[in-house]
């Protein structure tokens, strides 16, 4: 009796143990993550302005400034989001709601699972041969975008396809029974229905692509942007321009990564500046997804 | 034309533009494989494969160029190898404490948190890496250089956490509940069923998640471009610098290169070498997820 005690006592003792070897673990990466902002607001805070985020980059570093960066990113965003999202969402419902079980169907599957694990580094060397080379779009706005939008495609098919699976069979059932043809089923009820799902992941995906660098400098981003893409508004007719799709650009991981590769510590305070912006837009994107697939789950009673 | 008619083609029409759009997934793999295979058969004209695989020296810029792709291989491979000792037992760990013994509000509270680890920008993880993790860790080691291998090492394994941790999380939430009640009611503790139960159970599933981490960190590319240096260097010696698969293509593009040129076809010998390390993990990792979820 007394043995079999002493061995429930050792076994909860290490019970225990693991319990706070498991927290510990877990805290690990968090608070790397908050020494990582700590360090990024200390050394890159002070050089945070309105000037910085209005001014070219410089040779003086105190005069350099990320204006280029950040509208570079924003277009080369605008083109991935543009390309990406229907493209992803139409192919996440192919697989879903029209994909019988056939060799297709797999060899589809299986190619993007494979798609998502491809280093992205590898679509940088896609996009140079096929973008820059074959179609002749250059190092341009266009080529950057459509880089981006191919690497985040696999997720914006995944999240879709998650969000339909979601989607109870008693609803299409209920919209055949009503005569609903295939598409009208998919257009009133699965779509409505998968929107929070899918927005989650193009949310995430587009967050993704903002800090994504490798691909970028592959396709040949230039390093140094000491002007303004063209204005996509003119002032006379047609009013609309497209040219900007064809201007060199750069975007904000790019511009951070020089100024950390300069070994003037001026400039790498620059850097940590420019992290800090381009961290706090991961960060609102990635809350903004959590809180809609908050609220979507909340709303959503099967 | 009649109406049934007129529906009938028009879902036709959709169905097909729908299935274009899935199809295109697959000629982006195409056409991933027709350009580096491409490319490369260029390089693979000038260079011998004899050379490429021998050879311990990768020095495609120098006026007497040698092209040994198993120095970079093998900075790919010291990298991968520290991220990996930090990210599989931590993540593993971790998956292990979400799943088992966190209650129910915590996890609900911290993986969002550890998923926040995952959408860091990399080239934020390098700027960290070099300019605060080195200077820490030469502290207490005094040889180490300024660019080496173990600070983006550690840094990545940190990186990678959150997908072996999710991974293998889900595997272990879809043993199901009688397979850990029947442990518990034959007296183990929670520590004696996770380990000798659950984890067993579901092997497959962690060893995908594994998997999945091994190829995040092999592409993996700022960290390293930033913080482990810009030399080809074929050692094993985590403190000094080296250049990984992924850095090479990088330094190479920042540079003027002409489209044509044998240095230019370097980048895409690298990079079908890349393709396909990460293609086998990757191949590996899918089977392994599907046997996973055939399981129960």
């Amino acid at each position: 009796m007394e043995d079999i005690k002493k061995r429930i006592r050792y076994n909860k003792r290490w019970n225990y143990l693991f319990m706070i070897i498991g927290l510990l673990s877990t805290m690990v990466g968090l608070i790397l993550l908050c020494a990582l902002m700590i360090d990024l607001a200390m050394d890159g805070g002070p050089r945070l302005s309105y000037k910085f985020l209005t001014s070219f980059p410089s040779r003086f570093p105190d005069e350099a400034g990320i204006l280029s960066a950040w509208v570079g990113s924003f277009l080369v965003l605008l083109v991935t989001a543009l390309a990406a999202i229907p493209l992803g969402i139409a192919a996440g419902i192919y697989l879903e709601e029209y994909g019988r079980k056939n060799w297709l169907t797999n060899i589809i599957e299986i190619n993007i699972a494979n798609l998502a694990g491809v280093p992205s580094i590898v679509y940088g060397l896609l996009a140079l041969g096929l973008f820059v080379y074959f179609l002749k779009f250059g190092e341009s706005i266009l080529t950057g975008g459509l880089t981006l939008a191919l690497l985040i495609l696999p997720m914006v098919i995944m999240a879709t396809r998650e969000a339909i699976r979601a989607i109870p069979n008693s609803i299409r059932e209920a919209s055949y029974a009503l005569g609903a043809t295939k598409w009208q089923t998919v257009q009133w009820h699965i779509i409505p229905y998968s929107t929070g799902g899918i927005l989650t992941g193009i949310i995430i995906g587009l967050s993704r692509a903002i800090g994504e660098t490798a691909p970028i400098i592959t396709v040949g981003a230039l390093t140094f942007i000491a002007f303004l893409p063209t204005s996509p508004l003119s002032a006379e007719f047609p009013f609309i321009s497209f040219k900007w799709l064809m201007d060199p650009f750069t975007v904000m991981p790019i511009q951070m990564f020089n100024w950390v590769s300069r070994p003037q510590k001026e400039f790498q305070l620059n850097a940590a500046a420019a992290g800090i912006i381009l961290m706090v837009m991961t960060l609102l994107m990635n809350g903004l997804a959590i809180y809609i697939r908050y609220r979507f789950r909340k709303k959503i009673k099967w | 034309m009649n109406h049934s008619q007129k529906r009938k083609i028009k879902e036709t029409a959709i169905e097909a533009s729908l299935l274009l759009c899935a199809l295109f997934s697959v000629f982006i793999t195409l056409s991933i494989v027709f350009i580096l295979s491409y490319e490369s058969f260029g390089f693979f004209k000038e260079v011998s494969l004899k050379e490429f695989f021998t050879e311990t020296r990768w020095t495609p810029l120098f006026a007497e160029p040698k092209f040994g792709i198993l120095s970079l291989v093998m900075g790919t491979l010291l990298t991968t190898g520290i991220a990996l000792s930090v990210a599989l037992p931590l993540g593993l760990l971790v998956a292990v404490f979400l799943s088992e013994f966190a209650p129910h509000k915590m996890r609900e509270l911290i993986k969002p948190l550890l998923e926040l680890l995952a959408a860091v920008p990399t080239v934020v993880y390098g700027y960290f890496a070099l300019l605060f993790l080195t200077p820490i860790l030469q502290r207490f080691i005094t040889d180490l250089s300024g660019f080496n291998a173990l600070s983006p090492g550690i840094i990545m394994g940190i990186m990678i956490i959150p997908y072996v941790s999710s991974v293998s999380e889900d595997a272990m939430k879809a043993v199901p509940m009688h397979i850990r009640e029947g442990s518990y009611a034959m007296g183990a503790t929670k520590l004696q069923t996770a380990f000798k139960v659950i984890i067993p159970s579901a092997f497959s599933g962690i060893a995908a998640a594994f998997i999945i981490g091994i190829s995040r960190a092999i592409g993996e590319t700022m960290v390293v471009a930033i913080a482990a240096g810009g030399m080809p260097n074929l050692t094993a010696n985590p403190l000094e610098p080296v250049q990984t698969l992924t850095a090479y293509i990088v330094q190479v593009s920042l540079g003027d290169v002409p489209h044509g040129t044998v240095e230019y076809k370097t980048i895409f010998a690298a990079g079908i070498t890349l393709f396909f390390m990460t293609l086998g993990f990757n191949i590996l990792g899918f089977w392994l997820r599907k046997r996973m979820r055939e399981a129960y």
